[in-house]
C-alpha cells in the first residue's frame, strides 16, 4: 500500500508555501522582535527597574498611555456618534464624510503631524481662536490628547460600523412593540448588541495612540516629564547610544501591545460565541 | 388614558389620518426625534469636519501660501527629487517582497487546514500592533553598531542601517501584513472547490494558481497592494530611527518634511507633505472603487 | 474501467466518515451511492476522485493502485455538488480548461480544442450558451456545463456529488431522465451521491446504501426495495410502518398479544416488524394481523391514507387503494401482504 501517498493532501504546495510562509515571517517578524526581548535579557532586573522607575520614563509612559486612553475615551464617544449618523440617518454628504473617516489611516503621520501642529499653533485657523479663550493646544500635553484623537477615531468608526448595520431591524421593533421607549431601546437593546465592537474600537485605537510617533512630535512640545510621549523617549535614548534604556522602554510598551491585541482576540471569539452568525 | 385618546382620534379622524398615524409610529420605533437627529448629523460632521477635513486643508493651504511658483520650485529642490526617488525604490522592493509573501502565506493559510491557523494569523498580523518606533529600533538592535550582526556587517564592510537595505526592512517589516490580511478572508470565503475543480481536470499547481486562483482574487490583490503601498511611502517613525537622516540619501519624503518643518522651511515642508496627502486622498477613491468591486465579487459568488 | 475499493477508513477528528467500506463498481455501470446526510457518502466519493485521503484502506481503478496517484492524474471526471464553475471564465473557456492545461506534449492544437468543446457542447445542449458567464445560467444549466467540462478531459471515471441535489423539483426530473440516457450514450463508469431515494431508484443500475460510514446493502434498485437487507434500509427506502415486536420461537408479539404472522428462522428477543404502507391490506376486523380504529382519512391520488390506532395502542399509517372507502370511527382488520423482521 502506497503510505506516503496516504498522508497527501489535494491540492499542490502546502509545504512549499507554508516553509516559505515561516521562513520569511521569521526573518522580518520573529528574529527582529526577538533580538528585542534577548536585549532586554542581557539587563539585570535591578537594571530593567532602575530604567523604568526614573522619573523621565515614568513620565513618558503616564503621558502615553493616559492621554491614549482619554483620547480612545473620547474616540468611543464620537466615534459611536459618527457611526450612527452613517448608519441611520441619510444626509447631503453623508458618502463623502463616510469616506473620509479613513483619512487619518491613509495620510501619512508626519503630514498629520505638520498639519496638526499648524492648525493648532498659536497663529493657526483653529489655535488662534482658542488662544483668545486662554486655551493653549500646541506645544502642551493637549496637542498630544488631539493628535491621539485624529490617528484613533477610524478604529472606532470602522469597527462598530459594519456591526450596527448589520443589526436586524427587527429586534428595535420588538423592543419597541414591547413598550420600550426609544432610550430604552437603544441603552437597554441596540448597546448589547454594540459592545463586544465597541471594546474592541476603544482598545485598537488606544493601542494605536499609545505607540504614535509621527502625528504627534510636532504638535507635542516634547518637554521632558510634560508632553514627552515614550516612542520619543526610546528615539532620544537611542540617539544618545544607551540602547538599554531604549530597550526596557520598548519591551514594556511590546508587551502592553501583546496583552491588548489577545485581549481584542478573545473579545473577538467571546462576541461571536454569545452571538453567533446565522 | 390611552384609550381616551385612540377613541378621540378615531372619533375626529378620517381613516387615512389614523392610518398615517400608524405608519408614523412604526418609523418611530426606529429612529429618534428630529431635534436628537439634527445634533447628532451636526456633532459628527462637525467632529469630522476640524479633526479630518481641516488637517486636510491646511496642507494645501500651506503649501500654496506663497503662490503656485513657489510650491512647484520646492519640489524642484534636488533634496526632494532625492527623498521622492528613494521613497519610490523603498516602496517598490517592500511592496514587491510583501506581494510575493502575502500570495504565499494567503494560499498555505486559506486553502489548508492545519493546527495553529489562528495563531499563525496573529503573528502575520504583529506588526500591525508594534509602534513604529519599536519597529525601527528592533534593526538597530540587529544591525547598529552595537547590534547583534553589527561587528560582522562591519567586518564584511555591509551597509545596513542608515543605508537603503535598513529603510527598506524596517518599510518592510510595518507593511507585513497588508497584502496576507486582504487575501486570506477572501481566499478563505472562496473555498477550495474550483481549484479542487482545476485539478481534477489535470492542472498543475501553477496552472491552477495562474488560470483559476489569481484571476479570482485579482481585485484583493490590488486592494492589498494599494494599502501596502501607501503605508509604504507614508511610514515615518519605523524609518526615522533607521535612516541616520543624510540629506540627499537616505531621507524618505516623511522625513524631509520633518526637516524642511523643523528648520521653518513651511512652504517645502508643505509642498512635499501635500504630494503624501495626494497619495492618500488617491489610494482612498482607489480603495472606495476596489471595495465595491469586491463586494461585485461576493455577489457573484452567492449564486 | 472497474474501480475496487477495500476496507476504507477515514476519521475527521473523532467521526468516522468511513468505517470500513467494501465496494466493486463494474466497467460502464451508473452506480447510485444513497444515504442520509453524514453517511459518508460524499467522502468516499471524494477518495475515489482523489480530492481527500483515507486513513487506511485500498482503492484501485483496474487493479492499478490509485491512491499512488494525485486527483491530476487520476483522469476522472468530478461534477462538484455546487458545480465549481469558473466564475471568471466563459462557459466555452470552462468546458475547454482540461484541454488547455495538458502538457505541452499531448495538448491539443486550437482548431481541435474548440472542435471538441463545440461538441460537448452539442452534447448537453448548450452551444448557444457558450459565451456567457456561469452566473448568467440557471441551475440546471450549469449543472450541464459541469458535467461537460467533466467530460472534457475524456475521463476514465466520471463521479457526481449530489448532481441535482441544488435544483427545484421540475428540473431536478428532467435532469434524471437525461443523466441516463446521457451515460448509455458515452458509457463510462459513473457514480453519483445522492440523499434522494427516488433519485437513486429511477437513474442507477445498482444503488450502495451507506449510513454511518458503512454500506448496509449492494443491489439492483428493485433489490434494495424489494428485499431489504436491514432495517435501516427498510426504514430509509420507501415508506414503511415500523413497529417494535418481540420474538419468541417462531411466535411474534405486539406487546403482549401474539400476531398471526408466520415467523421462521429468526433470532428470539426485541425486534422490529417493517411493513410497506401499501402492503398492510385492510379487511373486516378479525381478518388480519392487526386490528385498529380509523382515525383519519385523506386521500392522494389513487390511494387514500389513513391513520390507523392498533389495539395494542400505537397509530400507524397505511396506503389504500380508494375502491373501498374508509371512514374515521370505522374498525379495520389489517393484514401485510409482505412483512420483514429485523433483529434489534
Amino acid at each position: 500500500m502506497s503510505a506516503i501517498a496516504l498522508r497527501r493532501r489535494t491540492l499542490p504546495g502546502f509545504g512549499l508555501t507554508m516553509g516559505l510562509t515561516l521562513t520569511w515571517l521569521s526573518v522580518i517578524i520573529l528574529i527582529p522582535l526577538a533580538g528585542l526581548f534577548l536585549k532586554s535579557l542581557e539587563l539585570s532586573p535591578e537594571q530593567f527597574w532602575a530604567i523604568l522607575s526614573s522619573r523621565r520614563t515614568l513620565n513618558a509612559l503616564r503621558v502615553s498611555f493616559g492621554l491614549a486612553f482619554a483620547a480612545a475615551c473620547v474616540n468611543l464617544v464620537m466615534g459611536s456618534i459618527i457611526v450612527w449618523a452613517l448608519v441611520r440617518y441619510r444626509f447631503p454628504g453623508r458618502r463623502i464624510f463616510d469616506a473620509i473617516v479613513d483619512v487619518p489611516f491613509a495620510l501619512p503621520t508626519a503630514v498629520a503631524g505638520v498639519a496638526l501642529s499648524s492648525l493648532f499653533a498659536e497663529k493657526g485657523w483653529l489655535g488662534a481662536p482658542l488662544a483668545a479663550l486662554g486655551i493653549k493646544v500646541a506645544f502642551t500635553p493637549v496637542g498630544i490628547f488631539v493628535a491621539m484623537i485624529f490617528i484613533g477615531i477610524p478604529f472606532v468608526v470602522r469597527t462598530v460600523q459594519p456591526v450596527l448595520q448589520d443589526l436586524d431591524p427587527e429586534i428595535e421593533e420588538a423592543a419597541g412593540s414591547l413598550g420600550a421607549s426609544r432610550w430604552q431601546t437603544i441603552v437597554r437593546v441596540i448597546l448589547p448588541s454594540l459592545a463586544p465592537a465597541l471594546l474592541t474600537g476603544l482598545a485598537l485605537a488606544f493601542a494605536r495612540a499609545v505607540g504614535e510617533y509621527g502625528s504627534i512630535i510636532f504638535i507635542a512640545g516634547n518637554l521632558p516629564n510634560v508632553s514627552e510621549i515614550a516612542p520619543l523617549l526610546i528615539v532620544i535614548r537611542l540617539s544618545e547610544f544607551r540602547y538599554a534604556d531604549a530597550t526596557a522602554i520598548a519591551v514594556v510598551m511590546l508587551v502592553v501591545s501583546f496583552v491588548i491585541i489577545f485581549a481584542v482576540n478573545r473579545l473577538q471569539r467571546w462576541a461571536q460565541d454569545r452571538i453567533p452568525m446565522h | 388614558m390611552t384609550m381616551q385618546i385612540a377613541d378621540n382620534v378615531s372619533l375626529s379622524s378620517p381613516d387615512a389620518k389614523s392610518r398615517a398615524h400608524a405608519a408614523a409610529a412604526r418609523n418611530n420605533l426606529r429612529t429618534e426625534p428630529r431635534a436628537v437627529r439634527l445634533v447628532i448629523i451636526t456633532l459628527a460632521i462637525a467632529f469630522l469636519s476640524v479633526f479630518v477635513v481641516l488637517p486636510l486643508v491646511v496642507v494645501f493651504a500651506q503649501a500654496l501660501s506663497k503662490g503656485i511658483l513657489a510650491y512647484f520650485a520646492a519640489l524642484a529642490e534636488p533634496e526632494a527629487l532625492a527623498a521622492i526617488k528613494l521613497t519610490l525604490v523603498v516602496a517598490a522592493i517592500s511592496v514587491s517582497l510583501n506581494l510575493v509573501f502575502g500570495l504565499v502565506a494567503a494560499w498555505a493559510v486559506a486553502k489548508f487546514e492545519f493546527p495553529g491557523k489562528t495563531f499563525l494569523i496573529t503573528l502575520i498580523d504583529l506588526p500591525f500592533s508594534v509602534s513604529p518606533v519599536i519597529s525601527g529600533l528592533v534593526f538597530v538592535l540587529l544591525f547598529g553598531a552595537q547590534g547583534y550582526f553589527g561587528g560582522w556587517l562591519r567586518d564584511h564592510d555591509i551597509q545596513i542601517l542608515f543605508a537603503v537595505p535598513g529603510i527598506a526592512l524596517a518599510t518592510t517589516f510595518v507593511t507585513f501584513p497588508f497584502v496576507a490580511r486582504a487575501l486570506i478572508p477572501l481566499m478563505q470565503e472562496q473555498g477550495t472547490q474550483e481549484e479542487e475543480a482545476a485539478t481534477s481536470l489535470g492542472a498543475s499547481g501553477l496552472q491552477t494558481f495562474f488560470r483559476v486562483t489569481l484571476p479570482n482574487i485579482k481585485w484583493g490583490v490590488l486592494y492589498g497592494v494599494l494599502l501596502c503601498n501607501a503605508r509604504a511611502m507614508g511610514e515615518f517613525g519605523a524609518v526615522s530611527v533607521v535612516s541616520g537622516h543624510i540629506r540627499g540619501e537616505t531621507n524618505t519624503m516623511p522625513l524631509l518634511v520633518e526637516i524642511l518643518y523643523n528648520e521653518y522651511q513651511f512652504v517645502a515642508a508643505f509642498a512635499i507633505a501635500s504630494l503624501l496627502a495626494m497619495l492618500a486622498l488617491i489610494t482612498l477613491i482607489a480603495k472606495t472603487i476596489l471595495e465595491r468591486h469586491l463586494d461585485e465579487g461576493q455577489d457573484v459568488n452567492d449564486h | 474501467m472497474t474501480i475496487e475499493v477495500k476496507n476504507l477508513v477515514k476519521k475527521f477528528g473523532s467521526f468516522k466518515a468511513l468505517d470500513g467500506v467494501d465496494l466493486k463498481v463494474d466497467d460502464g455501470e451508473l452506480l447510485a451511492l444513497l444515504g442520509p446526510s453524514g453517511s459518508g457518502k460524499t467522502t468516499l466519493l471524494r477518495i475515489i476522485a482523489g480530492l481527500d485521503w483515507p486513513d487506511s484502506g485500498e482503492v484501485s481503478f483496474n487493479g492499478e493502485d490509485a491512491l499512488a496517484q494525485g486527483a491530476r492524474e487520476r483522469h476522472v471526471g468530478f461534477v462538484f455538488q455546487h458545480y465549481a464553475l469558473f466564475r471568471h471564465m466563459s462557459v466555452f473557456e470552462n468546458v475547454a480548461f482540461g484541454l488547455r492545461v495538458q502538457p505541452r506534449a499531448v495538448r491539443k492544437d486550437e482548431a481541435t480544442i474548440r472542435a471538441r468543446v463545440k461538441e460537448l457542447l452539442d452534447l448537453v445542449q448548450l452551444d448557444w450558451l457558450a459565451d456567457r458567464y456561469p452566473s448568467q445560467l440557471s441551475g440546471g444549466q450549469r449543472q450541464r456545463i459541469a458535467l461537460a467540462r467533466a467530460l472534457a478531459i475524456e475521463p476514465r471515471i466520471l463521479l457526481l456529488d449530489e448532481p441535482f441535489g441544488a435544483l427545484d423539483a421540475k428540473v431536478r426530473k428532467e435532469l434524471r431522465k437525461w443523466l441516463r440516457s446521457l451515460h448509455h450514450e458515452i458509457n463510462v463508469t459513473s457514480i453519483f451521491v445522492t440523499h434522494d431515494q427516488e433519485e437513486a431508484l429511477e437513474v442507477a443500475n445498482r444503488v450502495v446504501v451507506m449510513d454511518k460510514g458503512r454500506i448496509e446493502q449492494i443491489g439492483s434498485p428493485d433489490d434494495v426495495y424489494e428485499t431489504p437487507a436491514t432495517a435501516f434500509v427498510h426504514g430509509f427506502i420507501g415508506e414503511s410502518i415500523e413497529l417494535p415486536v418481540h420474538v419468541e420461537g417462531d411466535v411474534v408479539r405486539l406487546g403482549d398479544r401474539p400476531l398471526a404472522l408466520k415467523a421462521e428462522g429468526l433470532a428470539s428477543g426485541a425486534s422490529k416488524l417493517f411493513v410497506r404502507r401499501h402492503d398492510m391490506l385492510v379487511g373486516p376486523p378479525g381478518s388480519g394481523a392487526f386490528e385498529g380504529a380509523v382515525q383519519h382519512v385523506r386521500n392522494f391520488g389513487p390511494v387514500q391514507r389513513a391513520e390507523v390506532a392498533l389495539s395494542g395502542g400505537q397509530t400507524i399509517e397505511i396506503d389504500a387503494p380508494r375502491d373501498r372507502e374508509l371512514r374515521a370511527g370505522d374498525t379495520v382488520g389489517l393484514a401485510p401482504r409482505r412483512f420483514r423482521i429485523f433483529a434489534g
